[in-house]
């Protein structure tokens, strides 16, 4: 097979010289790197870095000040947050964001949206198009929800489940838009180490999957085992790119992470 | 779509006749004519119900979608054409067979637009305007959408209170009825009563139908969902501004709907059709059937609109539903039907949230 020739094609997202200012607060200052396709790239910072500004940047949840952002080869300037989305680009939140008065497999079928088109009044009318159509939604995501090892709690109400089992739900949701980059936000935050593993192996299933993953974590060691590659933010500025080995050795990551030369 | 949901719509029409039914048993034939009145503002109440509570979008001002529907079949059946018959665009409109040649309560020669048409325009006219209005105000949320749509609904009251073409405060009269289908008049005439109370009933459980579909297709999910959090909707490819007008455009339509029939059916409309209380009166509605249900929504609706339409609260009409209103946000927001009582006797008792 001939390799990839467009860098299109091997660049899923690239950011160059981005810039965010909320007022006088200069929350991402000049932040450039490239999630090549296919790879699992880490964002990690102390907190306040800019992480999650970088990530709603990304989703198109808030403009850019400078600079651009490119997924796919486009850029995403202007583009309505639904409309990223659509191109496939995929996201989990930080602070779960299941929808309330949902089953788990609803909440999974809703991800499904942009892949299916019934309209407004196919389903007033409930016309056998849409049985279909419907048919073939519940399936998939009952799939993904067999993928994330909580098929069984598919008509349980998604708000009612436990803490990693919402973020399972939440992670078939995104995976049901099949998306080509998928931005998870913090998907180890409050589990245990076996539920941490549990995420770690899934993220490199996502990944063979042929999806991108680009993640936010604080747990070093999960950030540490899956990532290809590593950017490093503090106070909104780049600090350092590099694969999880180099990083470790990274002084100025060090400094950051373990306070700067304190004298004992 | 699964069959259990349909079930309670086969309910729905058993129910009609047996209210029917009960009253030829008890001799009180007279309740069909409040009873076909309460159809059509239920008809109002469970589109509001779909807006409010699948779409999470407030409006204080669908009494005016119900009065523009109303009001403009009511003129354009109404009002005389005579001084314009020879605009070319009345003979257009004859020629296409959409006037109808009469006489007014004095004979003298009248020509009015059809019921028919009349309808058509008024309800699509309603959907305009909501379209028009609903693009820059679903933009706001909260305090600010219901201060907005307060807003219209203010306006269109006074537009209608102020025109001489709408009746100003006397309203419209004479509106004459509409042969919708050939075995059916929608009139309050005493002969067609049981046809309108089977029509107006009939046009309520299909009406429901259309909703419940909706709620469990596609759209319906991303509709629950954006109330839920328009944030991941909208990172789910769900295009949440969109999906909200194209639902207050419904539920204007199916006010408009409402207002034309009854118009038809009281023979006439007065601008207390358009007031701010009509309004509220629907918000109370739909908030104690349960924002969320449906179901609840239209029997509450129907229910009291019944009981106040008998003159069950007198004099204090208006007042027993901002009352409502008022007790159902403090005790129970889910509606009267979700109400669990323990907690509520708890709450009352010890006080604080239970």
């Amino acid at each position: 097979m001939s390799p990839k020739t467009s860098p299109a094609n091997e660049t899923m997202l690239e950011l160059s010289g981005v810039h965010k200012r909320f007022g006088g607060l200069h929350a991402v200052n000049d932040v450039s790197f490239k999630v090549p396709t296919g790879s699992i790239k880490a964002l990690i910072g102390p907190n306040g870095a800019g992480k999650t500004t970088l990530f709603n940047l990304i989703a198109g949840n808030l403009p850019v000040s400078e600079g651009s952002i490119h997924f796919c080869g486009q850029s995403i300037e202007g583009q309505k947050t639904y409309e990223i989305a659509r191109m496939g680009m995929a996201r989990t939140f930080q602070n779960i964001k299941l929808f309330h008065g949902m089953s788990a497999l609803e909440c999974v079928m809703v991800g499904r949206h942009s892949r299916s088109r019934s309209g407004f009044f196919a389903g007033m009318l409930s016309l056998p198009t849409t049985w279909k159509e419907e048919k073939a939604i519940r399936a998939r995501s009952m799939e993904l929800l067999d993928l994330l090892g909580i098929a069984d709690l598919a008509d349980t109400e998604a708000t009612s489940l436990a803490f990693g089992q919402q973020r399972a739900v939440e992670m078939a949701r995104a995976l049901a838009l099949e998306p080509k980059l998928i931005l998870l936000d913090e998907p180890a935050a409050g589990l245990n180490i076996y539920e941490t593993a549990e995420v770690a192996r899934l993220i490199s299933a996502i990944r063979d999957m042929g999806i991108t993953v680009l993640l936010v974590e604080h747990d070093m060691s999960l950030v540490m085992d899956i990532s290809d590659e590593i950017v490093v933010l503090s106070f909104g500025s780049k600090l350092a790119e590099d694969t999880p080995a180099n990083i470790q050795q990274n002084e100025e990551v060090i400094k950051i992470y373990l306070g700067e030369d304190e004298t004992v | 779509m699964k069959t259990r949901n349909y079930l309670p719509l086969i309910g729905l029409g058993v129910l009609m006749v047996a209210l029917h039914l009960l009253t030829v048993w008890t001799g009180t034939q007279y309740y069909l004519t409040q009873l076909t009145m309460s159809a059509y503002y239920g008809l109002v109440i469970i589109g509001l119900g779909v807006l409010m509570g699948y779409a999470g979008q407030i409006s204080i001002g669908h009494a005016g979608f119900f009065a523009i529907g109303g009001y403009l079949a009511a003129a354009l059946t109404t009002r005389n054409l005579e001084p314009f018959a020879q605009n070319w665009w009345v003979q257009l409109l004859d020629k296409a067979g959409v006037i109808v040649h009469g006489q007014d309560i004095y004979g003298l020669s009248q020509m009015t637009f059809t019921p028919w048409l009349a309808c058509i325009v008024a309800v699509t006219t309603a959907g305009l305007v909501a379209l028009v209005i609903g693009i820059p105000v679903l933009k706001l949320k909260g305090h600010y959408l219901a201060m907005a749509t307060l807003g219209f609904g203010t306006i269109v009251y006074r537009i209608f209170l102020a025109m001489p073409y709408f009746g100003e405060s006397d309203g419209i009269t004479e509106v004459p009825g509409f042969d919708m289908l050939p075995f059916l008049t929608i009139s309050g005439d005493m002969s067609h009563r049981v046809l309108n109370f089977y029509a107006s009933w009939t046009l309520l459980i299909v009406g429901m139908l259309f909703l419940i579909n909706l709620i469990g297709s596609r759209v319906g999910r991303a509709l629950r969902s954006l109330h839920s959090s328009e944030e991941a909707a909208e990172a789910s490819g769900i295009n949440a501004g969109r999906f909200k007008l194209k639902v207050f455009v419904l539920s204007a339509i199916y006010a408009a709907v409402a207002g034309v029939l009854l118009t038809h059916y009281n023979g006439g409309i007065g601008p207390s059709e358009a007031s701010m209380a009509k309004s509220v009166r629907y918000v109370a509605l739909v908030a104690v059937g349960g924002m969320l249900n449906l179901w609840g929504t239209l029997i509450m609706g129907v229910g009291l609109t019944f009981l106040s339409l008998r003159g069950v609260f007198g004099s204090f009409d208006d007042a027993v539903f901002g009352t409502i209103l008022i007790l159902v946000m403090l005790f129970s927001p889910e509606g009267i039907l979700g109400l669990k009582l323990r907690p509520l006797l708890r709450q009352l008792i010890i006080g604080g949230r239970a």
